[in-house]
């Protein structure tokens, strides 16, 4: 298949949301808006009132209730997308474990921003990972590019029939959602015809019969209902094998957009960036990963070994990738964009520290909290963290575990 | 565990019911049942109506009400409510 025509236009990452989904055969959309997510609800609401497109929008009185629309309407059958951050996902807490339980392939778009108290709007990972337990498919994307392209993937990632699971893409406030890029964009029939028509998978129903996982007057089936000892934890089995699943998938549906689209992110699952030989090496999501290459670029002029490994999925983890990605580094620093307070550092340390274990050689590792509630996070930051790094390497001592990038004394 | 029960690679996925209600017995977690004293009963027909778990039925062959007790929760409304005394709770096993 040769690489589609494909057009420039300048947009931001919240934009680029909206065009995916209305590429996408989206049947119905419900949304409450939330800055920094607020464009992609009015941009979808601009393309519904222009009849740009055939969406049901719903306007919902709060993100719980937003939720629970598209969890109704993708039972039913729908192609379904939301929107949210900080708070409004906050609220939908209890519906992300009704809508993966229900096995419901809601696609939702993060725009990551920190939590209240106080009160802020800036970017940080706080929100979504605070979800990562909830059984919903992760991908961070370093700029809005990559959050076009994931939209446009994760249709097909979550309606899969061997995943069936909701898809968070997630983006970071404002330095994606709200600035400015070059993104190159797909025909409308190309994406349609990429994510094509959703597929059911057949299940038994109460009737005794085979029927299409749907909820179908003509053959009804009850979804989610009492499920007490005797099956509850079957059905999150059920739920675990799925994510097991999921890498493969993730990644050969990253392939085959790959081959329209012409653009790649890693293996789809994570990026090594110039981490072959590397001694020392980063390991974040998100947007600062792209300011860390031009680090790491300017590191290898010096002659330093310097890497990254950016995650693309942080749920489904790829541990066996990150274990293989980060083989030879011998100083390894991860970066938080969140913190489990009184947890000793940041889930993406605690989860690649966890991976680590089983690694024939193991690294000095060490974390760094960074740019909660928006804090910038320039090279010179940067800079210093792969500095800590080549001492760590020199001394092969670790002083502090968890430090704080960024703050003031 | 119980030999009886599906494993999760049988069982449809998001709790998908396989059997209809009929089929699922719920009347095995009572502490407490209904007995029925059919000399007090003045066959009013209140209970019923007002179980819950619709899990008293009227016999017509010998013009009697009758517990299922595949179905009754043991809850007592009936026993509470019923007009002439007729129904008494005893402990499961207990009798
Ligand atoms: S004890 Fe409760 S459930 Fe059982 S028959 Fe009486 S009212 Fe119905
Ligand atoms: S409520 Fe009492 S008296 Fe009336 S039918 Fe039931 S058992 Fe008999």
């Amino acid at each position: 298949m040769a690489v589609a025509q494909q057009k420039t236009l300048a947009m931001n990452g919240d934009e680029a949301v909206a065009l995916a989904v209305k590429q996408s055969d989206v049947d119905v959309v419900a949304a409450y808006p939330i800055t920094p997510q607020t464009i992609i609800v009015e941009r979808l609401s601009e393309y519904v009132a222009n009849g740009e497109v055939e969406t049901e929008f719903v306007c919902t009185e709060s993100e719980h209730s937003a939720l629970t629309a598209c969890l109704a309407a993708s039972a039913t059958g729908a192609r379904t997308f939301t929107a949210s951050a900080s708070a409004g996902l906050a609220l939908m807490h209890e519906i992300l474990y009704v809508t993966s339980g229900c096995r419901a392939p809601v696609v939702m778009a993060i725009a990551n921003r920190a939590l209240s108290a106080p009160i802020n709007i800036h970017c940080d990972h706080s929100d979504s990972m605070v979800e990562r337990d909830s059984c919903w498919i992760q991908i961070y994307a370093e700029n809005s590019q990559e959050t076009y392209d994931s939209m446009i993937q994760s249709f097909r990632i979550a309606e899969h029939l061997q995943v069936l699971l909701p898809v968070m893409v997630c983006l970071d406030a404002f330095v994606l959602s709200h600035t400015l890029e070059n993104v190159q964009i797909l025909a409308d029939e190309t994406v349609r015809k990429f994510v094509g028509v959703r597929q059911f998978p057949l299940v038994m129903g109460h009737e005794g019969k085979e029927v299409p996982f749907k909820l179908d007057p003509n053959n009804p089936i009850t979804m989610g209902p009492l499920d007490l000892h005797d099956y509850y934890f079957e059905h999150k089995r059920q739920q675990e094998e799925a994510m097991k699943i999921a890498p493969r998938i993730i990644k050969e549906i990253h392939e085959e957009f790959s081959r329209i689209s012409g653009r790649k992110y890693g293996n789809g699952l994570i990026e090594a960036y110039r981490l072959e030989d590397a001694d020392i090496a980063t390991v974040c999501v998100g947007s600062t990963a792209g300011t860390t290459k031009t680090v790491v670029d300017h590191l290898r002029t010096k002659g330093t070994k310097a890497g990254l490994l950016r995650l693309r999925t942080f749920r489904p983890l790829p541990l066996t990738e990150i274990m293989g990605a980060l083989e030879n580094v011998k100083a390894l620093a991860i970066m938080d964009r969140s913190n489990s307070f009184g947890g000793s550092g940041g889930p993406i340390y605690h989860e690649i520290r966890h991976s680590m274990y089983d690694a024939p050689t193991h690294p000095h590792i060490v974390n760094y909290i960074y740019g909660l509630g928006g804090r910038d996070m320039p090279p010179t930051t940067i800079l210093n963290i792969y500095k800590d790094l080549q001492e760590i390497l020199q001394t092969k001592k670790v002083k502090r575990d968890v430090q704080f990038a960024g703050v003031r004394q | 565990m119980n030999k009886t029960l599906k494993g999760w690679k049988d069982i449809p996925i998001a709790g998908v019911c396989w059997k209809p209600a009929t089929q699922y017995l719920t009347g095995d977690w009572k502490t407490f049942k209904p007995i029925h004293d059919a000399e007090k009963c003045t066959k009013c027909l209140l209970c019923p109506m007002i179980c819950p778990d619709s899990a008293i039925k009227w016999n017509q062959t010998n013009e009697e009400i009758e517990f299922d007790y595949d179905f009754c929760k043991g809850c007592g409304i009936c026993a509470n409510e019923c007009p002439a005394d007729a129904i008494k709770m005893v402990r499961e096993g207990g009798e």
